[in-house]
């Protein structure tokens, strides 16, 4: 594989950028692999280059439906964090922050990590208070959170609605100064190309369409482009994950509903770090490109539509002017859905199933980008070792059966609300 | 938007209903023993059909009933709504 470098950009500058190896090949699939992954996502992408790198499993292949990354890994707002309260979700999104620090140098491939920060704003007393407590089980975990007053947000995020008399005064608000972006696209298409040069066959256009399944263990799968021998199928399919289980008479606590993000047009830097509304919810930053990146409630039904509603978007964007009036001002460029795999406890599932050989990694509610690294290198884990690792050890289907919830938000089962 | 047809008020606008989720799912049975993989199902484990799906809403802002709705997940077409207590055929 040609290494992306300073001297490489400069020799394909003088072959006119004609001669740069493809990124990643487009093999066929071949009779059996010892373990395939469904779902060409960052999750996906992620786990196949970790088994690969940690595990030394090289014949594996990535099934896609679709093209690699054209799901929620390109259609989310970039955001990473590990702002979380319980232990479960702290560890493993710090774990994940680690990988994120270093995924540019490890992947030979810009993702442009900009952590930039994030500032939740809280609007009353009881809010403070609350930011206080996760800020504090944060600090005990290692992950660096400050409890800012109304000054001294007003210091940082100056264009807020600051006003008296507003419906939503700002009264402070919980930083994590480690948080921040990644270039999306860049992620799925870093892992591709280093997964697939370890020999992992990234096979697009290709959906499965049923199970092997006998005595309780995988034996294969069919597919579009014909029928593969395997031992291990690690399912990592987001949104799609309740088709799938139909197909393997699986039940699972997910519904499948859709979340709109939008981007404005392109604007001078105005907003340097991601903040989020604390009486609502919408969140937002500026890309480098300049547009303000803009998200907030699910549409409120199922849906696989992968396209929104316009209510629930003039609901979210009406938080986001009580929060910075000046966003009235801008033109709407571009809005567009994906289709998350709500949970009914709005944690992920990464484990094991009763089908021997069958890995499921979903549940990701609208979390799902900040874990992709995490996510992957957890489950190559499970799937390698045929056993949870510690990190991914709450993240356990059987949860909802012994009543071991992981509910952040505590809101319960009502997933179109999470 | 949605546009969705009660069954007491007529056509009326997405913004005047909020969703209760899928209209299937049975509540086990009072005064019986329920098994726990039972009681698992009604609380938690949901088919989340792609295509056509019976699902309960509120006509909040209206009428305040609930009723049931035959909706598509994937293209938003509604093929018929019901009154709460009509079953779905």
């Amino acid at each position: 594989m040609q290494k992306y470098s300073i001297f490489s950009l400069v020799k394909n500058a003088l072959s006119n950028h004609e001669t740069w190896d493809l990124a990643w090949k487009d093999p066929t699939p071949k009779k059996e692999y010892d373990v395939v992954i469904i779902g060409g996502g960052g999750h996906g992408l992620a786990t196949a280059y970790y088994l690969a790198k940690e595990h030394n499993i090289t014949n594996v292949a990535i099934i896609e439906k679709g093209w690699i990354g054209g799901g929620n890994v390109g259609r989310n707002t970039t955001i990473i964090r590990s702002n979380y309260m319980y232990d479960e979700n702290a560890l493993f999104s710090e774990f994940g922050m680690n990988l994120w620090r270093k995924m540019s140098q490890d992947l030979n491939y810009n993702v442009m990590f900009s952590p930039r920060g994030i500032i939740n704003l809280a609007h009353s007393d009881a809010q403070m208070n609350v930011y206080a407590r996760r800020g504090n089980s944060m600090r005990l975990n290692g992950i660096d959170a400050v409890l800012l007053n109304r000054e001294q947000v007003r210091e940082i995020i100056p264009m807020a609605d600051f006003s008296e008399n507003v419906r939503f005064p700002i009264f402070g608000g919980l930083m994590q100064p480690s948080a921040g972006t990644a270039r999306h696209d860049a992620v799925a298409w870093g892992y591709a190309r280093q997964a697939d040069s370890m020999g992992v066959d990234i096979i697009q256009n290709c959906e499965v369409t049923g199970f092997d399944v006998s005595g309780g263990k995988i034996k294969g799968l069919r597919t579009s482009r014909g029928d593969i021998k395997v031992k291990k199928i690690g399912l990592c399919v987001a949104g799609s994950t309740n088709i799938l289980a139909e197909k393997l008479n699986m039940t699972l606590p997910i519904e499948t509903h859709l979340l709109q993000a939008c981007v404005s047009e392109p604007v001078k830097p105005v907003l340097d770090r991601v903040v989020t509304f604390g009486a609502g919810h919408f969140y937002i930053s500026q890309s480098d490109k300049g547009e303000m990146v803009m998200g907030g409630d699910l549409d409120g039904y199922n849906s696989y539509a992968q396209r929104g509603n316009l209510p629930t978007l003039q609901h979210v964007l009406t938080e986001g002017i009580a929060m910075m009036p000046f966003l009235s001002k801008l033109k709407m460029l571009r809005t567009w859905g994906g289709i998350m795999d709500m949970s009914m406890d709005g944690s992920p599932i990464i484990d094991k199933t009763h089908i021997e050989g069958l890995y499921l990694n979903c549940g990701w509610c609208y979390g799902g980008f900040k874990a992709t690294p995490a996510s992957g290198w957890t489950f190559a884990h499970t799937i390698a070792q045929d056993r949870v690792h510690e990190l991914n050890a709450g993240y356990s289907l059987n949860r909802f059966n012994t009543g071991h919830l992981l509910d952040e938000k505590g809101l319960g089962t009502k997933t179109w609300i999470s | 938007m949605l546009h969705i047809k009660c069954p007491h008020c007529g056509m009326r606008s997405q913004n005047e209903f909020s969703y209760g989720g899928d209209a299937t799912v049975k509540r086990p049975a009072l005064n019986k023993d329920v098994s726990d993989q039972d009681w698992n199902n009604f609380i938690y484990n949901r088919k989340s059909l792609r295509g056509k799906h019976w699902e309960l809403w509120q006509h909040l802002s209206g009428c305040r009933q609930w009723i049931k709705v035959e909706r598509d997940t994937a293209t938003h077409e509604i093929f018929k709504t019901l009154k709460a207590n009509e079953e779905i055929s």
